[in-house]
């Protein structure tokens, strides 16, 4: 499946739904829409992986990207991938300990989480 | 001038050095693992796996000026085996994976979001991380011609094969 890329607004975060596969060949638009997303002033965003069928190492690295753009910026990326499967790669390549990971965007919005008052501090 | 595949080879095909291309190549590596007795359980590690040896062989054609085919011969048996073969230069294969592996991952948790590293760099050593992570049979090494490098890796087989329908 392609790469489909939606954003909406949920209280002061902006939320980027991704649906597809992340791949070397994909990558490149969602690190585009992410820069955009980042000079149109975007702070607080928030991924949702939720409808992501593959993640490889090139749309890890864009997720990475963002999080460093967006932290220099004194903004913050905050990921929501519910399924065990994505959740792994992340574990594998020990970017688990970069992300701040959530079930649901409900959660990643509502902030507050241990991880992020620990980056925060 | 593409490498070849064995004669044992199950399926092998070649593709140009396109991101486009490595999607394709995932799915037949699925469809083929599933066909040769790989467990379901497995074949999502099959998928990563092909796409980041294919991702990484793309992205050193590019980045080197090769227009090269890229090579991917996928054999049954008692296990199976997937091997991708670039036209990279082969002392890129004295490199044994995961080398500057956990340098890199190092600078990803201790960088964190203030991280000076290129997307590229970083993604390379995330891709070789991911191959380890999820391979325990990998191989690096220069191709039997000496041409370029060969990313050999295998999985078990844990059913009969699936015959001819």
């Amino acid at each position: 499946m392609e790469l489909s890329l939606a954003t909406r607004s949920v209280s002061d975060h902006v939320v980027l739904e991704i649906g597809g596969e992340i791949d070397v060949y994909t990558a490149p638009r969602l690190r585009e829409r992410l820069i955009e997303m980042v000079n149109d002033g975007a702070k607080q965003v928030v991924v949702d992986l939720g409808r992501v069928e593959f993640l490889d190492s090139t749309g890890l690295g864009v997720l990475v990207g963002a999080h460093r753009r967006l932290r220099a910026s004194d903004g913050s990326l905050t990921l929501v991938c519910p399924q065990e499967r994505l959740r792994k790669v992340f574990r594998i390549t020990g970017l688990d300990s970069v992300f701040d990971i959530h079930d649901s965007v409900e959660q990643a919005t509502s902030g507050g989480s241990p991880q992020a008052a620990r980056a925060g501090a | 001038m593409t490498a070849s595949p064995g004669p044992s080879a199950t399926v092998s095909l070649t593709f140009v050095p396109d991101p486009a291309y490595v999607r394709t190549v995932r799915l037949v590596a699925a469809a083929a693992a599933r066909r040769a007795g790989v467990s379901d359980d497995l074949l999502d590690e099959v998928r990563l796996a092909t796409g980041e040896a294919c991702a990484r062989a793309v992205a050193l054609h590019r980045r080197l000026g090769v227009d090269d085919m890229i090579a991917v011969a996928m054999t049954g048996g008692t296990r199976f085996t997937i091997c991708v073969t670039d036209r990279g230069p082969a002392d890129d294969a004295e490199r044994e994976p995961g080398e500057d592996t956990g340098d890199i991952l190092a600078q990803v948790a201790a960088e964190s979001g203030r991280l000076a590293m290129d997307e590229e760099v970083l993604s390379a050593g995330v891709g070789l991380a991911l191959l380890q992570g999820v391979v325990s049979d990998l191989a690096v090494g220069a191709s039997s011609d000496g041409q370029g490098t060969e990313i050999r890796m295998s999985w078990p087989v844990q059913r009969r094969p699936r015959g001819p329908a």
